[in-house]
């Protein structure tokens, strides 16, 4: 027999980013709220300096993250394969404890442009007919951009977001980045000092015409104070961001910019070691009444509760779904259902470069720091005479240049002894990448459902991945390639390598390539091809919300959290002006 | 665990006691309005009457706290509305004789560990109100707290009439200074129910304060508490860089709203003073203190040094030149430079500066070393809810590095403070309370891999 708890008004799920943006707002509303973190408690202690400080441990041994024995997820290719599970992460990393993904974030803080939320609408309008393969699942949000800038910049406040605007309310301004949508107001904070890199980047690109901008950065540049009164204090520069927790106060993440502000109110608590197993579905059909969890001594407890945020990352927030029954699965033959539907990811490449005659000081560096152009964003020029559909960003940043990770020796050298160390040694400092992040478009054979073999050790079926890259895709990482090939050109670096992928790669995921896994219980405006409304409740039990990056139809070249926490405030703000007072579909089905 | 006199109150942060709400006995009684009873609410923040009356993990208010005086532990009492254990017989007549001279209701003297000599400034007007407070707001506890027995000649409480007679003034009983009168209104709150002087103001060789109010330029200039500097709080011109003298009146409501301001962090006891005290009281009176604090000239106190500061950019230029560097300097370098930068600043309210800090330049390093030893945590307040840590090095530093350390703090950016010695870090390190400690030691099992990589 479960434990049963005493009834809450909110249960969350997950205690990261959206979980704790949630917690502040529905106890604004006066409710009694209890999130539930599977992973164990994060608070600031954890990262005291020089704890975090430690490559092996979490730059190599992903200390930050969810245990592949029970949270992996198997991978495929395509329906002819036996999807295989990831018995340690490779290429992405899901964060686990409390923070979530939040705390172990690089820090870029974008948001997506007015196109990237009406891909369909855009494409509709913008492409000859029949030029868009046929089995490319093309969706809008259901929600503008114009909807989501308060929210966006909230969210800015929060995170004390560090850069240079290029559009602010319509005005186009220098420096900034001209193919953004337009701001409400200047970034809070002004971008981080400029790295060698960047100054390099920068001339070459403005050189070539293009528009190089500021990374926005949510390692922040200055002391700050955000909305509830949290504080931040000035990136210096250490470079453990991606994978660690930051040992200065100076990454923007639930702890050092929501959870002590939350913890204060006595109408919040929050459980670590409890895994919900099912979201527990009501009789009525059009509800659901809590949350079934293991906690942290093996017993079984029932949380009920009148409304249920499901906060976990993508990849879990699929999972729980289908595991509870929520909502129809997927099926990529019959183009029905939802649940598991267009699941997609990001399109990465990158180049490195070899400068006898720079010395880049690699030991300094942050998540955030770098120079950007989006000259190449979808709909910044006419993809369509290049053969796809999409596009990307390409940067630079002096990025992490830990001791294991960040060594670089010329192609050609042997892996280990007294060579590679002349070579390591003589290259140290010298090196400098670009790199490029781009859109990701759905298809209808990419897809999450459960695992037919694989299981986790409570016997539930892991999550299965069906993926592939397409030659859109691909076609337009190729582009990008040229592009970053005239940068290099305009450089003249003595030497480079180049890591892209080409039209006829099938997706490899030995490498890491990015975190931004998207899609699965997307949002929009029909229940045929949406888990969630437009408000971000789940079409078939109205007091269920999910939030995060699994809510994206697509995924866009920008990196998801801005969005992510645009689209809480987004939702959860209608859940206080209309829901609260009235529960019940926020939308109507037909 | 047990406290010090009129130092009483470091463990309340761990006994994570925060909120003291008005119970709904406040309905039952009925006697006193709720409006009287929310001021006196208010009133017992300002004086921080929970700190000492409440022991660790227990219930605020029903007593039990040790304090350690000179003379034995003095158990703090009972002051809930319970009949038995507690002041629920006390009339308000009694209640007064109590807070302001010291008199229980049975005519004993209560030991001066009760801030009575500055409780005598509170008016009766806001008697009445904690009166009302305690009788009707308070839920009593039938909790007996460990009765105070001290060696003789210190049980002879009839003696302490003596020490009334000598070191106390007569109780005054005007009514309290309103908004009006900002200055006025402050020296009522900081005299009185703030009774700042007992940690801040140097005590005399029968332990009383040297001075009550500011008649005295000994008054709130400077005291060492137990090691930590309670730093001077004369907020005027006079003498630079003499406690909080550099602090503008924003400055100085900020840190006491907070912990944290432009120039500083709170640390050791006035960190609980912050929590459970300052950062409740409203702005108008925070206001009051600091208009009153900017009124007192500073003056000379042997508890802080002087700083020079025209010196300020030589040690800048050591750090970032990084060449010849004492052992100090390395050491700050490694593991202080980051937070605290080359030029010693900090970042307003996240990172102290340490250019001039009244800390690292009091006469007695003690607090320095803790604070190096043990780390620092700021409380978490409703304007400043960040509890921001500043890690702690006794796990990778020895006494030797502790001390060339604490040497360089107190020698750079134009501070000029003595030396440290290892004996003088030692003699802290022994003292440490692993509890109190934010090590920033990794765990000692090197690393939990994936479950996947133990299979």
């Amino acid at each position: 027999m479960p434990i049963n708890k005493q009834p809450v008004d909110v249960v969350i799920i997950g205690l990261g980013w959206t979980g704790s943006l949630i917690g502040m707002e529905m106890t604004d509303a006066g409710l009694d709220v209890v999130a539930l973190e599977r992973g164990a408690d994060r608070t600031k202690e954890d990262f005291l300096y020089p704890k975090p400080a430690d490559e092996l441990k979490y730059g190599v041994r992903l200390g930050m993250m969810q245990s592949p024995r029970t949270d992996g997820v198997t991978i495929r290719r395509n329906g002819g394969e036996t999807a295989l599970p990831q018995r340690q992460w490779t290429t992405f990393h899901p964060g686990n404890g409390v923070g979530g993904c939040g705390a172990h974030w690089t820090g870029v803080l974008y948001r997506a442009t007015p196109t990237e939320l009406s891909m369909k609408s855009f494409a509709d309008a913008t492409f000859s007919p029949g030029f868009l393969p046929e089995n490319m699942v093309m969706q809008d949000y259901g929600v503008t951009y114009d909807e989501l800038e308060p929210h966006f910049d909230l969210f800015e406040r929060i995170a004390g977001l560090s850069g240079q605007a290029g559009n602010l309310n319509g005005e186009i301004i220098d420096g900034g980045n001209p193919f953004e949508g337009p701001r409400s107001n200047p970034f809070p904070l002004p971008p981080l000092p400029r790295t060698l890199t960047d100054t390099l980047f920068t001339e070459a690109t403005q050189s070539l015409g293009w528009h190089p901008y500021p990374y926005p950065s949510a390692n922040v540049s200055q002391a700050y104070t955000n909305p509830y009164g949290m504080q931040l204090g000035p990136c210096n520069f250490c470079g453990f961001c991606s994978n660690y927790g930051c040992l200065n106060y100076s990454k923007a993440s639930p702890q050092t910019c929501v959870l002590d502000a939350l913890k204060r109110r006595d109408n919040f608590s929050y459980r670590t070691q409890c895994d919900v197993r099912r979201i527990n579905k009501a009789g009525d059909g059009q509800t659901v009444t809590g949350v079934t969890y293991i906690d942290g001594d093996g017993n079984e407890v029932f949380q009920p509760a009148k409304m249920v945020f499901l906060c976990s990352f993508t990849l879990s927030n699929v999972r729980l779904l289908l595991l509870s029954g929520i909502g129809q699965p997927y099926d990529p033959i019959s183009n029905t259902g939802v649940v598991g539907r267009n699941f997609t990811y990001q399109i990465t490449g990158s180049v490195d470069m070899y400068f006898e005659r720079h010395q880049f000081n690699p030991f300094i560096s942050a998540g955030g720091s770098g120079q950007v152009i989006d000259d190449f964003a979808p709909d910044a020029f006419d993809t369509e005479q290049h053969g796809f559909i999409g596009g990307s960003y390409i940067y630079t940043t002096q990025g992490p240049g830990g001791a294991i990770g960040g060594t670089r020796v010329p192609p050609g050298s042997p892996s280990w002894g007294s060579e590679w160390k002349r070579n390591a040694q003589r290259e140290y400092g010298h090196h400098m990448m670009i790199g490029t992040t781009g859109s990701n478009m759905a298809y209808r054979d990419c897809y999450l459902d459960l695992d037919p073999n694989y299981r986790d050790p409570h016997g539930d079926p892991l999550l299965r991945m069906t993926y592939d890259w397409k030659e859109n895709d691909m076609r337009m990482t190729m582009f990008m390639a040229d592009r970053i090939r005239e940068i290099v050109d305009e450089l003249g670096p003595d030497y480079h390598t180049e890591s892209f992928h080409k039209v006829g790669d099938q997706f490899d995921p030995s490498h890491y390539q990015s975190t931004h896994l998207t899609g699965g219980a997307v949002m929009g405006t029909d229940p045929q091809t949406s888990v969630v409304n437009r408000y971000l409740q789940h079409w078939d039990a109205h007091n269920l919300f999910v939030m995060g990056a699994s809510n994206f139809p697509q995924n866009m070249m920008h990196n998801p959290t801005g969005t992510v926490a645009a689209l809480t405030f987004w939702s959860v703000r209608k859940i206080r002006e209309s829901y609260l007072a009235n529960p019940g579909p926020l939308m109507s089905r037909s | 665990m047990s406290r010090s006199w009129s130092q009483v109150s470091v463990g309340m942060l761990a006994m994570g006691l925060v909120s003291v709400a008005l119970p709904a006995v406040a309905q039952e009684h009925g006697s006193s309005d709720d409006a009287q009873i929310e001021r006196g609410a208010y009133l017992a923040r300002a004086g921080d009457c929970v700190a000492c009356h409440t022991a660790p993990g227990g219930t605020p208010f029903a007593g039990g706290l040790a304090i350690d005086s000179p003379f034995g532990a003095i158990y703090s009492t009972n002051i809930t509305p319970d009949k038995d254990h507690g002041i629920g017989n006390y009339s308000r007549d009694q209640f007064a004789a109590a807070v302001r001279q010291g008199v229980r209701a049975d005519g004993a003297n209560l030991y001066p560990a009760m801030p009575y000599p500055a409780y005598a400034k509170v008016s009766d007007e806001d008697i009445d109100a904690l009166y009302a407070y305690f009788m009707h707001g308070v839920e009593p506890v039938s909790e007996q707290p460990t009765k105070t027995d001290l060696s003789f000649p210190f049980n002879q409480r009839w003696g302490i009439a003596l020490w009334d007679w000598f070191f106390t003034d007569d109780p005054t009983t005007a009514t309290a200074p309103g908004g009006e009168d900002p200055v006025a209104r402050g020296r009522y709150l900081v005299e009185g129910l703030g009774h700042c002087g007992s940690c801040h103001t140097p005590r005399g060789l029968a332990y009383q304060s040297k001075a009550l109010d500011d008649s005295d330029s000994d008054f709130l200039s400077g005291a060492n508490l137990n090691g930590w500097l309670a730093p001077a709080l004369r907020g005027g011109d006079g003498v630079a860089g003499m406690g909080i003298s550099d602090w503008s009146e924003e400055e100085i409501v900020e840190y006491l709203a907070t912990g944290r301001n432009a120039h500083a962090a709170v640390g050791g006891e006035m960190t609980s003073v912050i929590e459970h005290s300052t950062s409740h009281l409203s702005d108008d009176d925070l206001q009051a203190i600091a208009a009153y604090l900017k009124t007192l000239p500073s003056v000379e106190s042997d508890t802080q040094h002087a700083f020079d500061a025209t010196a300020d950019s030589d040690t800048e230029q050591q750090l970032t030149g990084a060449t010849d560097l004492s052992e100090g300097a390395e050491l700050y370098l490694n593991s202080c430079n980051a937070c605290h930068f080359a030029n010693g600043k900090g970042a307003p309210r996240v990172f102290p500066s340490l250019v001039g800090n009244s800390l690292i330049n009091a006469d007695d390093p003690s607090g320095l070393i803790h604070t190096i030893l043990a780390g620092a945590e700021l409380p978490s307040t409703p304007k400043a809810p960040e509890r921001l840590m500043m890690p702690g090095f006794a796990w990778r530093m020895s006494d030797e590095e502790v001390a060339n350390l604490a040497t360089f703090l107190r020698q750079g950016w134009g501070n000029q403070a003595p030396g440290v010695s290892a004996d003088q870090v030692a003699a802290v390190r022994s003292e440490l309370d692993p509890e109190e400690t934010h090590s920033s030691q990794p765990d000692p099992v090197y690393a939990e891999p994936n479950a996947s990589e133990q299979e």
